[in-house]
């Protein structure tokens, strides 16, 4: 069994038995065996950090073997500069976010930890998969355990945002769906994708191709206007859900754009680059200004969230090393960020029980130890230098500038939205006196929320400070890949 | 002309008609209100009986028998196999359930079911438009008694007459189909029949009309808009474990009617029959999908959801021929088959946790009475939602590549018309997933309506997890049952 197995099945094994063995009047060793789960299955993906060759890029650790021989399926697993990150990053969230419903989840604990290490393994198998169905099976099948996580601990509005996370992203990808077929016969019964990107096709062809990728990416990414469903989902999902929907499952879209969209279908990538440009500054700019006027503290993350991925897909389709390099460090750090602001979220909600902002003023007065972490991870989210935030975005702008300066410009102008509508909630919320008996009576954190929230707070310093070991290792991906979209595939 | 051979191709056959008899009459003796020995003795014959087909199918032969009025090909020795599984899971499932509704008085129910499968065992076998027909009858009429066997329940009564005389009605058209055929082609025997039409003496327009006719009888008993108006009477009204009976392994059989005259028999009319079945697909997809939002009862709801289904059956074989070009059928109607057998399985676990969780006096059919079933027993609502997310198409249940495997058939000419076609069924597939979403949160999102205890032999739930199980097990591989419908197809078709 290869590495890439191991890092997928090692959580779906031990969610497995979790869902099968686990009791909820032994939640305390539910806990500590999905706590054991999560960091062994972190610890099988440290060794594809280690082995990896950073200066190829032909996909390293590959498995292939034959799945499902009618159809030329084959469960091919390989990983290259692009996505060796995101393995790590999956593994090491879902770390954090076992330990964080360690005391908040308090009924089925078996089935919440369960649906998390299995949720966890199909994203790594998202981003392992080089077959295009079975790219395609674990991409759905991470609706599954997430459609129950929204639904059985949600928040008072859960079915609702259940349903909606659940039907808006399968459209997209039954039309997906469509497509891979259509390539399958197209390559006269071929689902790799390294087949498929070599395949010649023609120019309306690929513009359809481009458009059903773009339904199942874009909803997921969520791309200006199809990002409703992200605000709606955040604020009644689970703490824990929210981490991982948008430190992980967000990226699955932009992921599918690199290894989909530019590379099968590069001329009408090329063609429709405008459009992409058009909505990515759509969302930057006009979901920054809605963030602004947000109330409650989830919303306010959710849209900043749905800005910020707008960072990555104009990084993309700019088309250059800085770009894309750029909005893959930018998915990166916001898989760090976002995570970490949810969890801050989610620490102040499990006290107050309210995420509305009006109801904070002067947090930092009764949690000197919280607000301290709370203000990093802010600081952050608008991009200051020295954070994670900073450097993908930076990379992105100065890319822009290169193609274009007015779309660098308008980009560039984000940061400054960016800034006001974080800051603002972390003056209302953090900052001040103390402005009720609820706030008053906080505790500050305890030792293993210190924990959780020093892991993330380690991670973003680090990326900001030093991000060569990211950026190094997808340096020669990125420019392989840049260099195949150059080239025109029509026939 | 009848032979010593021919015997032996009809064993499996033979051994149920006889077996039937004999537990009709070893049935008289038994006193115990659970019949216990007649149900033993049932299962022990269809064992018996699934493993010969088994091993028939495993030769991959195909022999005539009868003067070729019954052939014996893997294809059809494989859907007997599963429809025999298919009623003893049902058997299984149901005993309890019967019993407590006072439907054991007699053993009617062992012994109509029997015949049930008999009368599937000769549809799938036939190669006659007379013992096709034959086949149809027994199954159905067993079917309806079968309907009614509580006597004093209004809503089975009025769905067994609903059936009957719908049934009788859909006979009439299939039989009526099948005179003018013969009358066309001179010949009831299903290969004289397709020589007949491949010599191209016979007036096109005459063939067309019987098989307008036969299409129709087919529809009905698939169950495919719009002849599917009994479909939600029945299941719904019908005693839950005679409405899996309906619905489970007749599918299997119907199928292979479908494969018998129309692929069979009348292959060079395909361009014309891909036309019927593309508008019952249509409206299937649609009909099927849209009106089972609407339902609050479960059992309804999986009528519907079953119409829809059937349409997914339809856009498998619609696609086999393209302008006159038969190299793909096999792929089609490959995909068709794997399709309806995922179908049957699912079918099977889904009206399994319906049926176990009825009790004396309480129909657990209305969808509200799943609320928090995931409290009151994490295994059954486990296995439910694994059957809503197959039923949905979510990968990686096995209701997924079921589709995958239809939708690549559909797609393969490449033309507008096949593509436009396969987003409207995974758009309609895209509302479906709206209702079994909603059984799911039901079971998982709901507070419960009631504590009582979920209770359920150890026999049962056995079966039951081995069946959720097999949802997700072939869903993993479902590499192997894919080659044996491709394999049994292929061969079907050499012959």
């Amino acid at each position: 069994m290869g590495l890439l197995s191991l890092a997928i099945w090692t959580p779906v094994l031990f969610g497995v038995v979790l869902l099968a063995l686990g009791r909820d009047d032994q939640a305390q060793a539910v806990r500590w065996i999905a706590l054991i789960g999560a960091v062994v299955s972190l610890l099988v993906t440290v060794p594809l950090y280690t082995q990896f060759d950073v200066s190829t890029a032909a996909m390293q650790f590959t498995e292939l073997s034959p799945w499902i021989e009618r159809f030329h399926v084959n469960y091919h697993l390989g990983i290259d500069g692009i996505s060796l990150w995101f393995v790590l990053l999956t593994a090491f969230i879902n770390v954090v976010v076992v330990i964080a419903g360690w005391e908040v989840i308090t009924s089925r604990v078996n089935q919440y930890m369960g649906a998390f290490l299995i949720l966890s393994g199909l994203m790594i198998g998202v981003f392992c998969a080089l077959d295009g169905m079975l790219f395609y099976v674990f991409f759905e099948a991470t609706l599954i355990p997430m459609y129950l996580i929204i639904g059985v601990w949600g928040g008072p509005n859960k079915i609702y945002a259940a349903f909606k996370f659940f039907l808006y992203t399968l459209l997209g990808s039954l039309l997906m769906l469509v497509a891979l077929i259509y390539l399958y016969l197209a390559s006269n019964g071929s689902f790799d994708l390294v087949v498929w990107q070599k395949m010649p096709l023609a120019a309306n062809v690929q513009s359809l191709l481009f458009f059903a990728f773009l339904a199942a990416f874009a909803v997921k990414v969520p791309m200006w206007p199809v990002h409703t469903w992200l605000p709606d989902v955040h604020v009644e999902a689970p703490t824990g859900g929210s981490a991982v929907l948008a430190a992980i499952m967000l990226k699955l879209g932009a992921y599918g754009f690199l290894r989909f969209s530019l590379p099968i279908t590069p001329d009408a990538s090329h063609e429709w680059a405008g459009l992409m440009i058009g909505l990515s500054l759509a969302a930057v700019i006009y979901v920054g200004l809605v963030t602004m006027v947000q109330k409650d503290m989830k919303k306010l993350v959710a849209y900043s969230s749905v800005a910020h991925m707008g960072f990555v897909t104009l990084g993309f389709f700019i088309f250059n090393s800085l770009g894309v390099a750029g909005g893959i460090v930018q998915m990166i750090s916001h898989g760090f960020v976002s995570a970490a602001m949810f969890l801050a979220i989610g620490v102040l909600y499990d006290r107050m029980h309210s995420r509305e902002i009006a109801s904070y003023g002067g947090v930092v007065n009764t949690m000197p130890k919280f607000a301290a972490f709370a203000m990093l991870f802010a600081m952050a989210n608008c991009g200051l230098p020295g954070t994670a935030g900073f450097v993908g975005e930076w990379m992105v702008i100065l890319g822009a500038v290169k193609v274009n300066f007015w779309v660098g410009f308008a980009a560039a102008s984000a940061l400054i939205f960016g800034a006001a509508y974080t800051l603002w909630m972390v003056k209302r919320v953090y900052l001040g006196p103390v402005t009720n008996e609820k706030v008053k009576n906080l505790k500050d954190i305890n030792a293993r929320e210190f924990f959780f929230l020093s892991l993330l707070a380690i991670a973003v310093l680090y990326l900001g400070l030093y991000p060569k070991p990211f950026t190094d290792v997808m340096d020669v991906s990125v420019t392989e890949l840049l260099k195949h979209v150059a080239i025109s595939k029509l026939p | 002309m009848i032979d010593k051979l021919s015997f032996v191709t009809v064993y499996p056959e033979v051994i149920l008609l006889v077996m039937a008899c004999v537990i009709a009459l070893f049935d008289l003796a038994v006193k115990s209100s659970g019949r216990t020995a007649t149900y033993i003795l049932t299962l022990l014959t269809l064992a018996v009986v699934a493993w010969m087909q088994a091993s028939d199918a495993s030769t991959g032969q195909t022999h005539y028998a009868f003067g070729k009025m019954v052939v014996s090909d893997p294809m059809g020795n494989w859907l007997k196999c599963f429809a025999t599984l298919a009623l003893m899971v049902t058997l299984v499932y149901g005993r309890a359930y019967a019993a407590a509704r006072d439907m054991l008085r007699g053993g009617e129910l062992f012994i109509l079911s029997l015949f049930a499968l008999l009368g599937m065992f000769v549809m799938i076998s036939g190669s006659n438009f007379l013992v096709i027909y034959m086949g149809i009858e027994l199954l159905t009429l067993s079917s309806y008694a079968m309907v009614a066997l509580r006597r004093d329940h209004a809503a089975s009564i009025e769905a067994a007459m609903k059936y009957f005389v719908l049934g009788a009605l859909a006979s009439g058209f299939l039989l009526y189909g099948m005179s003018m055929l013969y009358g066309a082609t001179g010949s009831l025997d299903l290969q004289e029949v397709l020589k007949a039409i491949q010599s191209g003496q016979v007036k096109h327009q005459v063939l067309v009309f019987g098989l307008v006719f036969i299409v129709a009888g087919l529809a009905f008993k698939l169950g495919v808009v719009p002849f599917h108006m009994w479909i939600p009477d029945v299941y719904q009204g019908a005693p839950t474990v005679v409405a899996l009976m309906v619905g489970g392994a007749p599918k299997l059989a119907a199928f292979a009617v479908v494969m018998r005259l129309l692929v069979e028999g009348m292959l060079p009319l395909a361009l014309d029959w891909q036309q019927m079945l593309t508008l019952l697909a249509i409206g299937s997809l649609a009909v099927g999908n849209l009106a089972a939002i609407a339902q609050t009862n479960l059992k309804r709801m999986l009528a519907f959801s079953t119409i829809s289904h059937m349409g997914f059956v339809l856009v498998g074989l619609l696609s086999g021929v393209v302008n006159t070009d038969t190299s793909a059928v096999g792929n089609g109607y490959s995909s068709s088959m794997f399709y309806v057998v995922t179908y049957v399985l699912t079918t099977l676990a889904s009206f399994g946790v319906i049926l176990l969780l009825s009790r004396e006096g309480f129909e657990s059919e209305e969808i509200a009475d799943f609320a928090g079933l995931n409290q009151r027993s994490p295994l059954y609502a486990g296995v439910m939602a694994l059957c809503m997310f197959s039923l949905a198409g979510i990968p990686p249940m096995v209701g997924f590549y079921a589709k995958l495997a239809v939708l690549q058939a559909l797609i393969a000419p490449g033309d507008a018309w096949h593509i436009g076609l396969a987003v409207y069924a995974v758009m309609m597939s895209l509302i479906g997933a709206f209702y079994y979403l909603r059984v799911v949160k039901v079971m998982y999102f709901d507070a419960p309506v009631s504590s009582a205890c979920v209770t359920a032999g150890m026999d049962v739930r056995a079966v039951l997890s081995l069946n959720g199980a097999l949802l997700l097990l072939v869903g993993l591989l479902p590499g192997g049952l894919m080659a044996l419908c491709a394999d049994a197809i292929v061969k079907m078709l050499a012959s």
